[in-house]
């Protein structure tokens, strides 16, 4: 036996490297999805931050803490946080924990990519932020950065924000390869597509629309930059370009992209909720095929963004139509995650209580959506309150309750130790009555005719405001609950057994507590 | 007693100082027939959404309460039904179709644009909106009107704080208003709930949208979609007036138009145009360039000791009248009267220590002529 083949067999079964170079080398999935989940928990308490100061400003009527310009700084910097810092990432932590673990396989099939795939992304938010220091402040012009304010009217520092899409965009695309690539190479023996884990599947689902959404993104950042820096006009009229043209690449990005926010969601809650009703997830196959469609759904509908911008008729109806036909699938999990509670068993420990408020609160986000699915009535709701009512209600009692409730479900498995339940559930419910408090009124607002990313309102909105932002505060402070918890799950306390919870399936639960540091050396037998 | 003074300090914590507005809930119904239309497609919606929630939020929180562990209920061992998961598919689907019959009625109604009686070309411009009517000749900007001190809450908020303009749009009742809607820079969007027209103003394109107003009144609005700083002050009022007081008006405002063309001919003391330029400011230039003329580093350039203020008067006037292509300086050569630019140029090289002498109307027309 010769000594290369000695050293490489020893390799392969030593531990983590020792200080900081195990967190910057490292290529194991749980170090870097533990890296993710740190990252975007930061970022959560950043965007946190600036909807807090938002929410400030907006108390009462005038302008009393910040003026105009850097309250649509805080707009623009809290949805692009939220999104691609705190939701994104999440998920991608949350998948490269689970989607070897549940798939059967010692690690991720691109480990190097996935060290990479991460560290992109606190460069990339890094410069983001700087940019709110720069001269003429961060980026202003919303989330959506609609051309030509974006282009002709912006600071100087849009260039950097450019810069920082992209890294993100990288990031993404090389997170979501990786994700397939496992879950198409790395399966064990015996687990069809048909047997993997709803997780799984969603997963695999979202990583192929970040494939193909995120290139239209970088697409349309790089246009801006040509426009801005090179001469171009594919924005400006004066030019011979379209300011709407931005908008239809946008949203043929952005409308996927509020999926791949909430496909994932979606797996999550159908591990979690048959796990607590101790009953066999009701309709796996057309959770599936419901899965599937939505996500094809998503590419033709991007245009029920724009339903003012003057489409011609038949525009509005294709995209009426079509958005309208969404709910259907969509109708279908909530039917099947509610067939999955009748005649169960049920228990509500913190990660079901956070899957139990999903199905809820998501279900009346998605009754706001159809709502604005309506072309007509639309042109009443759009760009109001009522919009932003509507989308906190799917991305935050939506896709964050579900991360959380991923959190505490899978917290115990990753430390070895079990959290603080009755903390847990006083988290549990001070967001959930913070979150209806903030976001519920702001269906009002919306309707009395408030219009979004205003820094000051008419009188009559005065008072939703007022208990809108008390609810944001609440819902933001009781955060600190959530990180203190994990801090001290973390560190110590009751062992956790394997099979942590009573109901819990699926081979994640096979591994010990903590899983050894290359999950499965022996591919399990799926039966 | 206490618990009296703790039920006043809720209620008043809940229920702003500022005013007892009613708690308004839901959408305006409207003084147009679209308008009402869209109105009873919302509470449709509305009630079918509701009733989709009551059963299944009914099943689920039957579920919760009956089919705990705690209560010893024991899982069964279904998990798939073909026929239940064909039905709520089918249904959900029928239901759906019910909805979009009305709702592509609404908008076939909504979408046409035919046959107008009265044309308006409304232009967004950062951050007012520009009325022109074109069979009549008639063209004014309208501004915010809320002062700034109510704005920096060093004065009581008035009414329609914020939803008030110097200039309304003006028309009458009965008729069919086309709107033909564009922007002059970035994206704006001109909504008055009242009458449910929200259209986008896009540079470079005209969007149309139309109403008739089936009773007179004052209705407000706001600029819709993201178009910079102050967004948030960018009212829009509609004034809606019976065919003889619209008559009335439109003489008004043709006797207006003849009094400015005469103040421009009319001799003009620096003093006096000082005064006026400091409220043209105001309205038209504080917004960017701040009350302290310093702008915002970065974005707006400031106005305070610079050499253009020392400098050439005329090289100044071009920027006011002409703008500055590819910056957020817009022309108002065309929004302001030759009288209101010679004052507001005299009084941005007057004011804050400048000392950059004065400009008069007769050198702006000919500015204008050039």
């Amino acid at each position: 036996m010769s000594t290369l083949e000695q050293t490489a067999s020893t390799d392969h079964h030593h531990g983590p490297a020792k200080g900081i170079t195990r967190w910057l080398y490292t290529t194991n999935h749980k170090d870097i999805g533990t890296m993710y989940l740190i990252f975007s928990l930061v970022m959560f308490m950043v965007g946190g931050c600036m909807a807090l100061t938002i929410r400030a400003e907006l108390f009462q009527p005038g302008l009393q803490l910040i003026q105009p310009e850097f309250f649509n700084q805080m707009t623009t910097m809290h949805g692009l946080i939220m999104v691609f810092g705190a939701v994104m990432p999440a998920f991608v932590g949350l998948a490269n924990w689970m989607v070897p673990m549940m798939v059967g396989a010692p690690d991720m099939a691109l480990p190097r990519m996935n060290n990479w795939s991460f560290w992109i992304l606190p460069f990339a938010f890094s410069m983001m932020l700087m940019t709110l220091f720069m001269e003429g402040g961060g980026p202003n012009f919303g989330w959506t950065f609609y051309a030509p304010l974006s282009t002709t009217y912006a600071p100087p520092s849009v260039t950097f924000f450019i810069f920082a899409v992209h890294m993100m965009g990288i990031s993404s695309i090389m997170g979501a390869i990786n994700i397939i690539a496992t879950i198409f190479n790395l399966r064990a023996p015996g687990m069809t597509f048909m047997k993997m884990p709803l997780f799984v599947w969603t997963w695999l689902i979202t990583a192929f629309l970040l494939i193909a959404v995120m290139p239209v993104l970088a697409g349309v950042v790089t246009m801006m930059l040509m426009d801005i820096h090179f001469g171009t006009s594919f924005f400006n009229a004066a030019g011979g370009g379209d300011p709407v043209l931005f908008q239809h690449v946008f949203w043929f990005f952005g409308h996927p992209e509020v999926y791949i926010m909430i496909l994932p969601a979606f797996g999550i809650v159908s591990e979690i909720i048959p796990t607590f009703a101790r009953k066999k997830l009701f309709g796996y196959t057309s959770m599936v095929y419901a899965t599937s469609s939505i996500a094809i759904l998503s590419f033709v509908v991007w245009a029920h963004h724009m339903f003012t911008v003057g489409m011609p008729l038949i525009g509005e109806l294709f995209f009426m139509f079509t958005t309208m036909l969404i709910a259907v699938p969509t109708g279908v999990k909530v039917f099947n995650w509610i067939a999955t509670m009748f005649r169960g068993s049920m228990t509500f420990e913190t990660p079901m209580l956070f899957a139990v408020a999903f199905v809820v609160l998501f279900t009346i986000g998605g009754f706001s959506g159809l709502m604005l699915a309506i072309a007509p009535v639309d042109f009443q709701y759009h760009d109001t309150y009522f919009v932003v009512a509507h989308f906190h209600y799917v991305l935050v009692p939506g896709a964050i309750f579900s991360i959380m409730a991923a959190t505490y479900y899978w917290l115990p498995k990753w430390t070895g130790n079990m959290y603080n339940e009755s903390m847990g559930k006083l988290h549990f419910w001070l967001s959930f009555i913070g979150v209806n408090i903030t976001f519920f009124p702001m269906h009002f607002i919306g309707l009395a005719g408030m219009p979004r990313r205003i820094p000051d309102y008419a009188l009559q909105f005065a008072d939703f405001n007022m208990v809108a932002s008390v609810g944001a505060f609440l819902f933001g402070f009781s955060q600190l609950l959530f990180i203190y918890n994990i801090v001290c799950c973390a560190k110590g306390g009751k062992k956790a057994t394997d099979r942590v919870w009573e109901g819990s399936h699926g081979l994640e639960w096979t591994l010990s507590s903590p899983p050894p540091y290359h999950s499965f050396s022996q591919p399990p037998k799926v039966e | 007693m206490r618990c009296n003074r703790l039920a006043l300090l809720l209620s008043g914590f809940v229920i702003s100082p500022a005013v007892f507005a009613e708690w308004e809930v839901n959408l305006v119904r409207g003084v147009t027939e679209i308008s009402h239309a869209i109105f009873d497609l919302h509470m449709i919606i509305f009630y079918v959404c509701v009733a989709i929630a009551v059963v299944v939020f009914g099943v689920m929180l039957w579920s919760i309460i009956y089919h705990r562990k705690s209560r010893g209920a024991k899982a069964q061992h279904f998990h798939e039904h073909l026929w239940v998961e064909v039905l709520w598919t089918i249904v959900p689907f029928g239901i759906l179709v019910a909805m979009a019959v009305p709702a592509s009625q609404t908008l076939i109604q909504m979408y046409d644009k035919s046959e107008a009686d009265i044309n308006i070309q409304v232009t967004g411009y950062q951050w007012k909106w520009r009325y022109q009517y074109l069979d009549q000749d008639i063209d004014f900007f309208s501004n915010l009107s809320t002062p700034q001190d109510q704005i920096n809450n060093k004065a009581t908020k008035g009414e329609n704080y914020l939803l008030e303009v110097d200039q309304p749009l003006v028309i009458p009742v009965g008729k069919k208003v086309r709107f033909l809607i564009t922007a002059n820079d970035v994206i704006h969007s001109w909504w008055v709930p009242a009458l449910a027209v929200k259209q986008d103003a896009i540079p470079g394109f005209i969007n149309e949208a139309w109403t008739v107003i089936d009773e007179p009144g004052i209705y407000r609005g706001q600029c819709a979609e993201l178009c910079g700083r102050d967004h948030g002050f960018m009212p829009i009022v509609v004034d809606a007036r019976s065919e003889a007081d619209y008559q009335q008006w439109l003489a008004s405002q043709n006797q207006a138009q003849e009094a400015e063309q005469a103040a421009a001919d009319q001799t003009w003391t620096m003093e006096e145009l000082i005064t006026k330029g400091e409220a043209v400011y105001q309205t038209s230039c504080m917004a960017c360039h701040q009350a302290n003329g310093q702008g915002i580093p970065g974005a707006f350039p400031g106005l305070v000791n610079t050499p253009l203020m020392s400098g050439d008067g005329l090289e100044h006037a071009r920027i006011v009248v002409h703008g500055r292509a590819g910056t957020a300086m817009q022309a108002f050569g065309e929004q302001l009267s030759d009288v209101d630019l010679a004052a507001v140029i005299t009084y941005e090289r007057n004011a804050w220590g400048n000392a950059g002498g004065m400009i008069t109307p007769q050198q702006i027309k000919q500015l204008k002529e050039e």
